[in-house]
């Protein structure tokens, strides 16, 4: 008998907005369900829904059945009683989530006494066990420290440990590690499995990545606009999707351990809930339509043997004839490469920067303000981009990305070392030389809503650098620009509210491209979109790199993206560039144990090599970069070290390793006294 | 562009259109209205003291026997001028300066904020009242110079504070990195950006302006005679309100009627500015 069932759920918000249509889904005794979906497919609402938790003015209907009881005309005081006691949430933001005045220990302690009746000592003595039991190091001091206190990846476990305090038989977990660096988020998916193992709870794992859920979930229900289009087991629905929407979904994912030459968007946008079209809601973007999709919306229905389901008047065909994304999107054609580029070494260097250091001072004090510290932010780092190359710069938050690009796109002096632009060194530029230098070099941000000025039409915000640099015939070039990125030059109008999230991202690249760049610098430019959208930017930006002979600096979490994007890579760990190299090289044969584990703790959207394979997991978080560990900045957290004898490990301690590179004729270099040489991605066998 | 799309969105907004026809219409009656009327504010009937409304005399007559129509509409002239100036003035010299002070920070922000907190420690009234009286046989502009330097300070705080937020947006950094100099930045996207906090700003401000004025003109330091205000109107009528009350309620809904009308304006023009608002 399953604990949860949810049956025929729907969620309606003012002005007649179908959140959720018709969501049913069955949880049993330890079962791991993943809910999956892009933003705004209502997976989020539906959780909501479940807890009791919707704001005022929401109407629900349908059934909530919890042991068989309805939760969804209990009442208030009743479901109080349910909440954190039989249902525990982990929500996706930690910080949010614990109240800044109180100990991490006090209030996982309160969570146990408002459903338990025990005493205070006893409670806080069970709180001490929780931290303990979700890997936090010291739990006994640790549970006296507050919130800001702890790490997102400590936070997060905290949650969890609160979440399961009262062994809960529901856990609800909404993308719980969506704000997590991926080594942290390992650990932190490690911390669920160990507690669902503790509680044999049922969890529902809402998540937008599928790499993720192909890791956890035992089945897997699809969301789109609302409504779930496809449910089955995890194996199903990754190896043998049968609704067109998953199977894009699957394809249009860039693959670490199968690069492809070309990604496969979906094109189009989600509907808005507030004006679905007729029928099918995936209609307008499914290359499978016919003109009975238009007609009726599609149930979810039985497929096959099982419990497999799908929503789709197509799947028996899809079934029959075997047919995968791959086979039914169109691949994009990709951009004739005009003549084999020449090698590396006679290509101009567009960017070249040095020992680069940014240190910030540490402050204390109101009135007289001493220097308590220094945060070594980058820490002496070199790299150098050639023409008509990608250099992507990976690690995790905190490791000095983002102070790198600042200084590079300062065109200041640095503190120290040297930052020298298509042959012009930052230091010694005047006034006038750097404006010009500004044409050259151009920047597209992460958050496509923040990165445009939302108070001008997109043809403003396209002439702004047009007219700073003294273009004439500025329309003409706002048209053309608009249709390079692909969208409406007659769209110039609008307001970037009115674009959705890939298409501001669009209009932010535009931007860039306005006065002929030779080097971009791309901040993150897909990590905010969703995946079936990312893909279609990805491309984009590949074509617009042959198409204009452009050369990206590309910053990124995400390992799957770079490797479908750049050329070479550099990997920086608190403030140093751990490991460079071309792209091949570093992910074939990763030779610092960063790296490794990096790659290790990247989630694969395939079930099979999730459960096979072999994960580094890293100890604690990143050290704080204002108090760098002497010599190697990693061996506080290096897997290697503890297979190295006392005299090899001392020199880790004492002596800083600088980038070497591994062999004479490679392009891949380690700062490791120890590097290594073996394969750590299993490649798939599908 | 961007104003066209503006001035569309404003005349869509049903609010906004009506405050526009009511501001308009109380302009053309106070610049066009005496030229209708069969007496200018300097005549005096001596037939006529303190009458109630006539065919002759269409608001009634005061003590001295002036019309109180033309007198009515000459003090809304110089009310409508002074509200409007020292709310522009005010308004602008406050956007400029906390977005300055905002933007660069450093020596600038320190400069501009000690200056803006130098002058709200400063008994404005007192200092109005003491600079009047050798203002005389002067311009009243200097009058307005007085009340805009005097209400700018608090605004200049709200506008610094909002800009150090607005500085660390990426569509700053991004103007910043294209090398768009720092005025322009201000100009084009900063002061934008606080529009709508400007704009109610601004509207407030011609109330209180127009009010302000009143009460200085009502101790004597204002709008001198015989020169008049609708302040000075309401000053002098609302002694008599029960027995003659044409000599207050003329001035005193007129004041009602434009402060209502500029507010309404102000919202639609926030409205229209600001593309999140749901139309």
């Amino acid at each position: 008998m399953p604990i949860l069932e949810v049956n025929d759920l729907n969620v309606t918000f003012r002005g007649g907005i179908k959140a959720v249509r018709g969501v049913s889904y069955q949880l049993g005794q330890g079962e791991v369900l993943g809910i999956v979906g892009e933003s705004g497919s209502g997976k989020s609402v539906t959780s909501l829904a479940v807890m009791g938790l919707l704001p005022p003015g929401a109407e629900v209907s349908g059934s909530v059945k919890l042991h068989g009881r309805e939760l969804l005309d209990m009442p208030e005081d009743e479901l109080i009683g349910l909440r954190g006691k039989t249902i525990g949430m982990i929500f996706q933001d930690p910080l949010s989530a614990f109240t800044p005045v109180y100990t991490i220990g006090d209030q996982i302690a309160e969570a146990v006494r408002i459903h338990q009746k025990i005493g205070k000592d006893k409670a806080a003595k069970r709180a001490v066990e929780l931290l303990d039991l979700v890997g936090i190091p010291h739990p006994d001091v640790r549970a006296k420290a507050f919130p800001h206190e702890f790490s997102g990846g400590m936070r997060q476990r905290a949650m969890i440990a609160m979440a399961i305090a009262n062994d809960p038989d529901v856990l609800i977990c909404d993308e719980p590690t969506t704000a997590l660096d991926v080594t942290i988020q390992a650990q932190v998916l490690e911390v669920l499995k160990t507690a669902q193992r503790e509680t044999g709870a049922g969890i529902v794992m809402i998540t937008h990545d599928l790499g993720v859920v192909a890791g956890i979930a035992d089945r897997v229900l699809v969301m789109y606009a609302g409504k779930p289009v496809e449910l089955g087991t995890v194996d199903e629905i990754y190896y043998r999707p049968r609704q067109p929407y998953t199977m894009g979904l699957l394809a249009s994912i860039p693959r670490m351990d199968r690069p492809t030459a070309r990604l496969i968007p979906i094109d189009g946008n989600p509907p808005s809930p507030a004006a679905l079209p007729p029928g099918c809601p995936f209609a307008p973007r499914c290359p499978m339509r016919v003109s009975a999709c238009d007609e009726a919306e599609p149930d979810l229905e039985r497929i096959g043997p099982g419990t497999r389901m799908s929503a789709c008047i197509r799947s028996h065909e899809i079934e029959l004839k075997g047919l995968d994304g791959a086979t039914i999107y169109p691949v994009p054609e990709a951009p004739a490469e005009t003549a084999e580029p020449r090698p590396r070494a006679e290509r101009d260097t567009v960017l070249s920067v040095e020992n680069m250091i940014r240190h910030y001072p540490l402050m204390k004090g109101a009135v007289f303000k001493r220097r308590v510290g220094t945060v070594h932010a980058v820490d002496g780092i070199s790299f150098d981009v050639a023409e008509g190359e990608t250099l992507a710069l990976v690690g995790e938050s905190g490791c000095g990305k983002t102070t790198t690009l600042q200084q590079i796109m300062q065109l200041e002096a640095p503190q120290g070392g040297t930052v020298v632009v298509l042959g012009k060194d930052s230091a010694t530029l005047a006034r006038a030389d750097r404006k010009a230098l500004r044409r050259d070099l151009q920047i597209v941000f992460q958050d496509p809503m923040a990165a445009l000025d939302p108070r001008m039409p997109v043809g403003d915000i396209l002439a702004e650098p047009l007219r700073a640099h003294g273009h004439k015939d500025i329309g003409a070039r706002i048209a053309e620009l608009l249709s390079l990125v692909g969208l409406d030059p007659s769209h110039a109008q609008r307001y970037p509210q009115h674009f959705s999230g890939g298409q501001r991202q669009r209009i932010g690249i535009a931007r860039a491209l306005a006065l002929e760049p030779r080097l971009i610098v791309l901040d993150e430019p897909v990590s905010a979109l969703d995946v079936s959208i990312q893909a279609g930017v990805i491309n984009l930006l590949e074509d617009l790199k042959v198409r204009l002979g452009l050369s990206y600096l590309f910053v990124a979490h995400d390992l799957s993206v770079v490797r479908h994007l750049a050329d070479r890579i550099a990997v920086m760990y608190l403030g140093r560039i751990a490991e460079i190299g071309t792209v091949d090289e570093v992910y074939g044969r990763p030779a610092h144990p960063y790296t490794r584990a990096l790659l290790s703790a990247i989630p694969l959207p395939d079930p099979d090599l999730e459960r096979s394979r072999e994960r580094i997991l890293l100890e604690g978080d990143l050290p704080s970069p204002a108090d760098p560990p002497s010599g190697c900045r990693f061996r506080t957290r290096c897997p290697k070290r503890a297979l190295l004898g006392a005299e090899e490990a001392r020199r880790c301690a004492e002596e800083e390793p600088s980038v070497v590179r591994l062999a004479p004729v490679v392009d891949h270099g380690a700062a490791c006294h120890y590097p290594e040489e073996a394969e750590v991605v299993v490649t798939s066998r599908h | 562009m961007r104003s066209k799309v503006v001035l569309a969105r404003l005349a869509r907004n049903p609010q906004a259109r009506y405050g526009l026809v009511a501001l308009l219409l109380l302009l053309l009656l106070a610049y066009v209205g005496p030229f209708v009327g069969a007496h200018t504010w300097t005549d005096k009937d001596f037939l006529a003291f303190l009458e109630p409304p006539s065919a002759e005399h269409w608001w009634g007559t005061t003590q001295i026997g002036q019309d109180v129509y033309a007198v009515t509409l000459r003090g809304m002239q110089k009310s409508i001028v002074i509200g409007f100036l020292v709310a522009l003035f005010s308004t602008g010299l406050a956007a400029l300066v906390g977005a300055a002070a905002g933007y660069f920070g450093g020596w600038v922000d320190r400069a501009l904020m000690w200056g803006a907190d130098l002058l709200l420690v400063l008994p404005s009234f007192l200092i109005i009242a003491i600079l009047s009286p050798n203002l005389k046989g002067g311009s009243w502009l200097w009058f307005v110079v007085l009340l805009a330097a005097f209400s700018w300070m608090i605004t200049s705080r709200v506008v610094r504070s909002m800009t150090l937020s607005l500085r660390e947006r990426e569509y700053i950094l991004a103007a910043r990195y294209m090398g768009i100099p720092g005025w322009r930045i201000i100009l084009r996207h900063v002061v934008p950006n606080l529009s709508s906090l400007l704009i109610i700003d601004a509207t407030l401000n011609v109330s209180a302006a127009i009010i302000g004025e009143a009460s200085l003109s009502f101790f004597g330091f204002g709008v001198q005679p015989p020169d008049v205000s609708l302040g000075t109107l309401i000053a002098a009528g609302s002694g008599q309100v029960t027995g003659y009350p044409w000599l207050f309620l003329f001035p005193a809904g007129l004041l009602v009627l434009l402060v209502l009308s500029v507010n309404l304006v102000g919202d639609g023009l926030r409205d229209a500015l600001d593309p999140g608002s749901n139309q």
